[in-house]
This record gives C-alpha cells, structure tokens and sequence, in this order.
C-alpha cells in the first residue's frame, strides 16, 4: 500500500473567542492515499466545510482558529509551513473545488485567463503557453467548442460548464491531491453525475487522491472509496464504503442510511428520519454529541464521551453501543 | 479598455479594432454618454490648443474695448479691462482641465489604495484606518482647503495635492464598501485556494470588480474639482490672478458688473455647467458599458 498523501491527526477548529468560543472541528483524523477518494459525510454544521478549508489553511482568521492537530502532507506539517510555502502547495500539489460554481469563477475576468492562472502563478508556464493549455483542459472536461469558449465570461457559462471550468483549473498544475466540497451540491442531478464521474475518472488519470465532501450518501456509495462520517465536529465512523454501507457500525450512520428514500421500498411508505435537532456546538453535551438523539443511549453516553476505536482493519467508530441488534 | 489586463498573445484582439468596437458601442447604446464625452473632448482639445485657438492673448488689455457685449469681433464680449472673455474662457479650460484631472485622478487613487486595502484585509487594521478617515473628514472640506492654500501659499501645485487628498480619503469609503461585498465572494476564496499572493488578489480579482464606484468616482470627482477650484478661486484663494479660472473670471469681474455686463459671468458659468455635466453622463455610460456582465454580448 502506498504511504499516505494526506495525514490529518486530531485537528480542531474553532471559531469565535471567550464565551462564544465554538469548536467547529474537534479532533478530526484521516488519511488519504494516491488514486483514492475519500468522502466526508455529514449534514450541514458538522464541520466538513471547515475542515476542507482548514486543510489549506483558509479558514478566515480571526474569527476561525485552527487551534490543534497536524496536516500531514507528504509528511510535510502544513499547519507549520511558512506563508510562502503553504502558497506554492495551494492550486500547485492541493487543489480545491467550491461548491457555489455560481459565484466561484471571478465574473471581471475570462475563464481561460482563470484557468491559466494558476499556471501562469506556479511558474510552470508562460502566459501564452498557459492559455493554450487552458483550452486544452477546457476540452478535457468536455466543454464543446472550448477554442471559443476558452474566452468567454462566466456568465456566459451554465452552472454545469462553470463548475466543469472550476474542474480544469483545479487539474491544470496535476495536484497530488484535490478537495472538492460539495461540488454538485448545486447542480441538477443529471449534470451532478457527470460532473462526478468526470473527476473520478480525471484523478485516476494522474493518481491523484480526491476527498469529497458531501452530504449526499448516493454520491459516496458511488464514488468513494472510504468514507468519513462527521457529527457536530467529531468524526463518528470511519471505514472502507463497504464497511460503511453493508455494515454501518454507528447509531447516526444507522439512522442515516434508514432515512434515504429506496426505489425497492413500497409505495406509500414513510422514511424514517432521525428525531430531535443538530446541536449546538457552542453548548456541546458532555458525553456523546449524538446522545440525545440516539435510540441505543445508555447512562455511560451523557457522561463520557467515546473515543474512535477499530472495528477490525480500518473500520472506526465512536460509540459505546451494540447496534448489531 | 480601462480593466486592460495583461491578456496572453495567443487571444489578444488587435487593440485597435477593440477601441473602435468600444467607442462604437458608446455612440450606438449610449448617445447621451457619448455626447458627454464629445462635450468634454472639445473643452479638452479648447484647453490643449488655447494658445492656438485664442484670438488674443489672456492678459491682453484694449482700454478702448471695455465692457464690450458679444460680437464677431469679440465672441462673448470683453471684461472691464478690455480682455476677451472668450480668449479668457479657452485658457480657463487649460487651468480646469489641468485641475480637474490631476486632483480628480489623484483622489481616485488614494481612495482606491485605502479604500481597496483598508477593505480586503479587514480586521483591527481596516479599524485603525477607518477611525483616522473618519477624523480627517470631520474637518469640513473648504476649512481644510482654505486653511491649507493660506498657509502655502495659493498656486495650482496645492490646490490639486490638497483637492485630491481631501477627496480621495473621504472617497475612499465608497470604494472599502465594494471592495467588503466582493471580497466576501467564493472566486475570492477560490482564487486563495489556488495560491494566489494577497497583492495578486488585489490587483486582479479585487480591482477589476470595483471598477465601476471607481469610474464613477472618478467622473464625479472631476466635476466636484473643477467647480471646487471656482469656489477657492471666488474665495480669492484659487488660482492667483491674472491666470484665467472659469471661478476666478465668475467671482471676479463676473459679480461685480453682473449688470453692466451679464456676459461676464455667463460664458465661464455655461463653461462650468456644460464640462460637469458632460463628465457626469460620460462616467455613467462609461460605467454601464464596462460591466463585466454586459462584456462579450453581443
């Protein structure tokens, strides 16, 4: 097996100071390898988009804070890089994939000139010979007519053809590593699998490991190779897709597989949806975040929190529970 | 194109059929723009060429021509001294042209500087600027200009530095409240992602998406000056005579034979009228024409 791309250990997050201190990310751990895709699951709040952010260190500070934990990239700790050298990672051997196409491409400028950018910005390549690899990468992703549109304003773009232009320029300097957070999140579905395949089948061109970020199980079952299950900052599960849907191993995990619609379900059946709120990350419980909302809580679950712990091989959980039953 | 950036050969429209494209496009969607900008080139060309154009010197004083009113011979009037006030009017532009400019474009640019930095880095350091503008523009404009221009000394070097730095810190407001709405866009934090150097982000992703408050302030401010120098010059604090200003020539023999001569003040006050107007028209087409989304539509 190939030694890690990317090591996160134990990262925090937080935002805000003194009172309202809230901890985003607590304690977050993965790694990925070359070739793999790693998903990050979790609905809205529970600290995927931070911890995408803070990989490249753009969480914005203040009000955010990365207060602990190591990024290993390479080996090398991104969290210690100077400036410099965490500006020549970004876009360069990292790079990021938003998920607002709408607003993530700069409306002043040409998407060829964007695409060329980081190329242009890394040093690998003059202006000129960067734009006439800008329309190349615009073919790659399979924007028709790309020697024309290589001009074009993003308003001249669909939502599919912008996040499809996002793609080419996080490919141009052939990063070891990609982040994409949610990037079909606002794309209709049929254009949403093409845009998945299409970075599939682009990372595992040039080996690159991918990390996706979503809240899409559809997505993950699909596409990932593992997966990370993210509950109110902390990372509940962990595990091989397969391990994470044939046999989930956490009540939240459980609870969210039970709630996805089935084609093979009857007609007029309810889904099942897990009861009660997100928490409050700024008035965490003591115990388990998820306690309150768990149908297998014990009197151990408000009191102590659980650690991650194997299941066998490189399947983790958090939780104190048997849920075989 | 005022956002001209430094476009790669290979796609690079020959620059001069863009020009004309552009101006095409100011004539066909913006007649009332492009009239402002044709109003505007005369005076600028009336300026350049005074000494050419004028049919007589701006101090050249003919006793026996006082008080005059318009005619062929003097195509609006004379003054009480027997100056032609038309010769006057063309060096006047030369004065307020110059003015107008340089103060308007100086103000731009520490507004922009400010206002663009104070903005995108935020925090405790856009705080501490703010604050000081805020200071500086607690001082009412002409008591700042009237104490400055009586302590140097009144001269066209001070009135444009004191113009431009009165007018670009307030302005600068303007342009840190753009630069804080763009700056909260994804492209921003995208263009971060892809390592981008503060000063890269400035200059390419931030500048080219204020551009619009910035012609906009531009064309505003070129008028604000010019009509600002009339002001110091009515205070006698302009420009020091004999130099013709359109507010110098308003203020002076303007006012005091408004009845005898109301030729007087109407030619250097048409003159004012017509060049703030034409610059005000000309910066709001020219603003709508270099919206980035109405760019490339044909």
């Amino acid at each position: 097996m190939h030694s890690p791309v990317l090591e996160v250990k134990n990262l925090a997050v937080e935002f805000g100071s003194g009172a309202g201190r809230v901890r985003a990310v607590d304690d977050v751990s993965f790694d990925v390898r070359p070739g793999e895709t790693l998903a990050i699951v979790g609905e809205s709040g529970s600290g995927k988009s931070v911890t995408a952010l803070s990989l490249l260190r753009l969480v914005p500070t203040p009000p955010g804070r990365i207060c602990a934990g190591e990024i290993l990239f390479h080996g090398e700790d991104l969290l210690k890089a100077s400036e410099a050298s965490i500006r020549s990672i970004r876009g360069n051997r990292i790079a990021m994939i938003f998920q607002e196409p709408m607003s993530s491409l700069n409306p002043a400028l040409t998407v060829g000139l964007q695409i060329a950018e980081p190329l242009q910005l890394h040093g690998k390549l003059t202006w000129a010979k960067a734009f006439e690899r800008a329309r190349e990468l615009l073919g790659k992703v399979r924007i028709p007519d790309a020697a024309r549109r290589v001009n074009a304003h993003p308003h001249q773009f669909s939502g599919g053809m912008r996040q499809r232009a996002m793609i080419a320029m996080a490919l141009a300097c052939k990063p070891n590593l990609i982040i994409a957070d949610e990037p079909t999140t606002a794309l209709d579905v049929t254009v949403q699998a093409q845009i998945l395949s299409l970075l599939k089948n682009l990372t595992k061109e040039t080996n690159a490991a991918l990390i996706l970020i979503t809240h899409d199980l559809g997505v993950v079952a699909r596409y990932a190779d593992r997966v990370c299950v993210m509950y109110a900052g902390r990372v509940v599960e962990s595990g091989s897709a397969q391990d994470i849907y044939a046999n989930p191993q956490h009540p939240y995990t459980l609870g969210l597989m039970a709630s996805i619609p089935r084609l093979d379900q009857e007609a007029g059946q309810r889904l099942t949806p897990i009861d009660g709120q997100p928490p409050d990350l700024a008035a965490l419980p003591k115990g388990c975040a998820f306690e309150p909302r768990c149908r297998f809580a014990m009197a151990r679950c408000r009191r102590e929190r659980p650690a991650l712990e194997s299941q066998g091989g490189r399947h983790y959980r958090a939780c104190f529970a048997d849920v075989s039953c | 194109m005022t956002i001209a950036l430094d476009r790669p050969a290979a796609s690079r429209p020959r620059r001069g059929s863009a020009t004309m494209k552009f101006i095409g496009r100011l004539f066909r969607e913006k007649p009332l723009g492009a009239a402002g900008a044709v109003i505007f080139l005369v005076f600028l060309f009336c300026g350049l060429f005074a000494d050419v154009l004028a049919p007589y010197g701006y101090n050249q004083i003919s006793p026996i021509n006082r008080l005059k009113p318009p005619s062929w011979q003097f195509l609006f009037g004379t003054d009480n001294l027997g100056r032609d006030v038309f010769s006057r009017c063309l060096y006047g532009a030369q004065l307020s042209v110059i003015i107008g400019f340089c103060a308007a474009g100086l103000a731009t640019i520490v507004s922009v500087v400010i206002g663009v930095v104070s903005g995108y880095i935020g925090g405790r350091f856009d705080m501490i600027v703010q604050r000081m503008v805020d200071a500086w523009m607690s001082f009412p404009d002409l008591i700042v200009l009237i104490v400055v221009v009586s302590v140097v000394g009144p001269g066209l070097l001070p009135i444009i530095l004191v113009l431009g730095l009165l007018l670009g810190i307030g302005g600068s407001r303007i342009i840190r409240g753009a630069t804080i709405s763009v700056r909260e866009n994804m492209y921003v934090t995208a263009t971060q992602s892809m390592g981008a150097s503060t000063f890269r982000i400035l200059f390419r992703h931030i500048l080219p998406n204020v551009m619009a408050p910035v012609i906009i302030l531009f064309t505003t401010r070129v008028g604000f000056v010019i009509l600002a120098e009339s002001g110091l010059s009515f205070l006698g604090l302009g420009v020091p005579p004999p130099a013709p200003t359109w507010g110098g020539m308003l203020s002076g023999s303007g006012r005091t034979y408004m009845l005898q001569g109301p030729w007087l003040a109407l030619a250097p006050g048409l003159c004012l009228t017509f060049v703030v107007y034409a610059t005000n028209v000309f910066g709001d087409a020219l603003r709508d024409l270099l919206d980035p989304r109405m760019r490339g539509t044909r």
